[in-house]
C-alpha cells in the first residue's frame, strides 16, 4: 500500500495529487505534462516536493510537515527509467548486480530466466537492442530486491514490435512477483493490459481512480483524449479456431478476436476502442461483423467534438461506443434503452489483447 | 646519446618532478573540478579564478608569489620549516611550482568530463541503493576516467616543461632543481652549449610524444570499455 500526497510548484505547472495505490500494478495514466513522472520521482526521492507525504507499507519516506526525507538510496525502491539508463561502463551482469546487497544466485537466475536475458550477461549495454536494454533495466531494478517497483513509460522509447516484446514481461511481473508496481503510461493499451488499478491524471491533478476495468469503462475519464477511449472485456480463452481466430467466453457471450498466444482456459483482457463499436436498435442479421452484444444503455456522455460516448451494459461487461450526436438522436438512444453493440474482429488490435 | 651525467640528472629530475606534481595534484584536482562542476557555493567564482590564475599570470610572478608564501620566511614556508620541510630551492619546491602551474589544465579537463556525465545515471545508481560516495566511486569516477587521464597527461607535460615559476622559486641548481628547461636555458647561456641544449630539446620532444601516445592508448581502452564508440 502506497499513500501519496504531493504539492509542488513547477514553472507554469502545479502538481497537486492525493491518492493511494493498492497492491498490484497501478498505472498512472495521463498525457505528457500531466505530472506522472514527477509523482514517481517524488516517490523515489529524486524530486523533493514543496509539500508532501509519501508512506510505503507503513513506513514514512517523506513528510515535509515533520521534516522526514529518506534519501533515494535508502528507500529500497526499484526504478525502471524510460531510457533504461544502463551503466555504459559495466557489462550486463555488472548492471544486474549493481544494486545487489548480498549474492543471491537463486533470485538472480529466477529473474534472469523470467526476463529471458541469460544469454546477454557478458555483453556491454551499447551492443543491446532497445528491448534487450529495457529487460536488463527491469532485471537490475528487481535484483536490488525493492519493496516497490516504479516504471516510467518503459515502453515509450521502443517501436511497436519491441513494445509487444516487453509487455508480456510486465504481465508476468504483475502476476508472479509480489512487489507492487507503479507504472507510468500514456497508452490506453498498456493500461488495459497491465493495470490492476488506474490513477488518471490531467494537468497535475487526479481526474479519476479505480480498478482498471471500471475506470476504462468510465466515459467521463479520457486523459489521453477521446480517441483512446475504450472499455475492456475480460474473458477466458475458449477455443482456438482453425481459421485464425480465437474464441473468448465472457459472461456467457462469445467474443471472436484475432488468434491469441494464450492457452485455452487462460483469462485475458481485450480493449475495444469506443470508435470501433457500431450500435443498432434492432438485432442485426447477415452482417460481416462477428461480435454482436445485446445490452442496455447505462450512460450517454457528450464529447467536445459533438459526439456521444454510449455506455452499454452487456452480459460480457461494459462496452463503450462513440457515435455522432446525429446518430445518437436518430436512434433515439436513451438511458435504459436496449440496443446492440457490433464489434468487428479485425477492429481489435493484437496489442490490445493480453493477459 | 652524448649527454653528460648532469644532463641525465636534469632529464630524470624533470620526469620525477612531473610525476610527483601530477600524482599529488590529482586528488585535489578531481575534488576541485567536482566542486566547480556540481556544487553551488559562495566564493565559487573566486575559486574558479584562483585555479585559473597560474594560466594567465606571468610564470615569474607565480614563482615570486610562491617564494613569498612558501619561502623560509614566508607565512606557510616558515611554518613548514619548523616542521623540517623546506621547499624553496629544493626539488620538492620544483614539484610544488610545477603542480600549481599545471593545475588549471588538469582541472579544466576533469571538469569538462564531469559536466559531460549524464546525471540521470547517478540518479539510477541511487535508486539501486548506492550512497553518494558509492555513486561517485562506482559511476562518476569510471565515467570520467578518460578526462582524468587527459588532464593528467596535460598536467604532466606542462609540469615537465615548466620554466618561469620553477626557476624563480627554486633557482637552477644542477642536480637539485635543474629540470630540462632550466638546463636548456643554462646551456644556451654558455659558449658551445648549443649541442647539449639541442639534445635536451630532442629528449623533451620524445617525452612529450610518448606522453600523448600513452594517454591516447589509455583513453581508447577506457572508451572501448565504456562503449562510447
Amino acid at each position: 500500500m502506497l499513500t501519496i500526497k504531493l504539492q509542488h510548484h513547477f514553472e507554469g505547472f502545479r502538481l497537486d495529487v492525493d491518492f493511494t495505490a493498492p497492491p498490484g500494478l497501478t498505472v498512472l495514466f495521463g498525457s505528457s505534462g500531466s505530472g506522472k513522472t514527477s509523482i514517481i520521482n517524488a516517490v523515489a526521492g529524486l524530486l523533493r516536493p514543496d509539500v508532501g507525504k509519501v508512506v510505503l507499507a507503513g513506513s514514512t519516506l517523506l513528510d515535509t510537515r515533520t521534516g522526514v526525507y529518506v534519501p533515494p538510496h535508502q528507500r529500497q525502491i526499484g526504478y525502471v527509467f524510460q531510457e533504461g539508463r544502463l551503466f555504459p561502463h559495466l557489462s550486463v551482469a555488472g548492471n544486474l548486480t549493481f544494486g545487489q546487497k548480498s549474492e543471491d544466485p537463486v533470485a538472480m537466475s529466477r529473474i534472469v530466466d523470467l526476463l529471458g536475458i541469460s544469454h546477454l550477461l557478458e555483453r556491454q549495454p551499447n551492443t543491446l537492442s532497445g528491448g534487450e536494454k529495457q529487460r536488463v533495466a527491469i532485471g537490475r531494478a528487481l535484483i536490488s530486491k525493492p519493496s516497490l517497483l516504479l516504471a516510467d513509460e518503459p515502453l515509450a522509447a521502443l517501436d511497436e514490435a519491441r513494445k509487444s516484446e516487453i509487455l508480456p514481461y510486465f504481465e508476468r511481473l504483475r502476476d508472479e512477483i509480489a512487489t507492487p508496481i507503479v507504472y507510468v503510461s500514456h497508452s490506453a493499451t498498456e493500461v488495459a493490459r497491465l493495470a490492476t488499478s488506474v490513477v488518471a491524471l490531467e494537468n497535475g491533478r487526479v481526474i479519476g481512480q479505480g480498478p482498471a476495468m471500471d475506470l476504462l469503462a468510465d466515459s467521463s475519464v479520457a486523459p489521453m483524449g477521446i480517441r483512446s477511449v475504450g472499455a475492456v472485456i475480460e474473458g477466458r480463452v475458449g477455443e482456438h479456431c482453425p481459421d485464425g481466430l480465437s474464441e473468448l467466453r465472457a459472461g456467457g457471450e462469445r467474443l471472436y478476436v484475432p488468434k491469441v498466444a494464450q492457452k485455452v482456459g487462460e483469462t485475458i483482457r481485450v480493449r475495444i476502442p469506443a470508435h470501433e463499436v457500431l450500435l443498432a436498435i434492432d438485432e442485426p442479421h447477415a452482417i460481416s461483423a462477428l461480435n454482436v452484444f445485446k445490452g442496455t444503455v447505462r450512460g450517454l456522455q457528450p464529447t467536445e467534438d459533438r459526439g456521444v460516448v454510449v455506455t452499454l451494459e452487456t452480459s460480457a461487461g461494459l462496452i463503450l461506443s462513440r457515435v455522432t450526436e446525429r446518430s445518437a438522436s436518430s436512434l433515439g438512444l436513451q438511458l435504459g434503452a436496449t440496443c446492440f453493440a457490433i464489434v468487428k474482429t479485425v477492429a481489435i488490435a493484437p496489442e490490445d489483447v493480453g493477459g | 646519446m652524448g649527454l653528460g651525467p648532469s644532463e641525465w640528472q636534469a632529464v630524470f629530475l624533470s620526469i620525477k618532478v612531473g610525476l610527483w606534481a601530477t600524482i599529488l595534484s590529482l586528488p585535489v584536482g578531481i575534488f576541485v573540478a567536482y566542486a566547480l562542476a556540481r556544487w553551488e557555493f559562495r566564493g565559487k567564482q573566486f575559486l574558479n579564478a584562483l585555479v585559473h590564475l597560474p594560466l594567465v599570470l606571468p610564470p615569474v610572478v607565480t614563482g615570486y608569489l610562491l617564494l613569498l608564501v612558501f619561502g623560509t620566511r614566508g607565512a606557510v614556508g616558515s611554518f613548514l620549516a619548523d616542521l623540517g620541510v623546506v621547499l624553496a630551492f629544493q626539488w620538492t619546491g620544483a614539484v610544488l611550482a610545477a603542480a600549481i602551474m599545471a593545475f588549471p589544465l588538469m582541472v579544466r579537463a576533469i571538469r569538462l568530463s564531469i559536466e559531460a556525465v549524464d546525471r540521470k545515471l547517478e540518479d539510477a545508481a541511487a535508486t539501486l541503493g548506492a550512497s553518494p560516495i558509492q555513486v561517485f566511486r562506482r559511476i562518476t569516477l569510471p565515467l570520467i576516467l578518460p578526462g582524468v587521464v587527459a588532464g593528467s597527461v596535460l598536467a604532466f607535460a606542462k609540469a615537465i616543461g615548466e620554466f618561469g615559476a620553477t626557476i624563480t622559486f627554486v633557482a637552477n641548481i644542477p642536480g637539485q632543481t635543474q629540470t630540462i628547461p632550466s638546463a636548456i636555458y643554462a646551456f644556451l647561456q654558455v659558449p658551445d652549449g648549443e649541442g647539449v641544449a639541442l639534445r635536451l630539446v630532442a629528449i623533451s620532444i620524445l617525452i612529450a610524444i610518448a606522453a600523448v601516445l600513452v594517454s591516447e592508448s589509455i583513453a581508447q581502452r577506457v572508451a572501448r570499455k565504456v562503449g562510447e564508440r
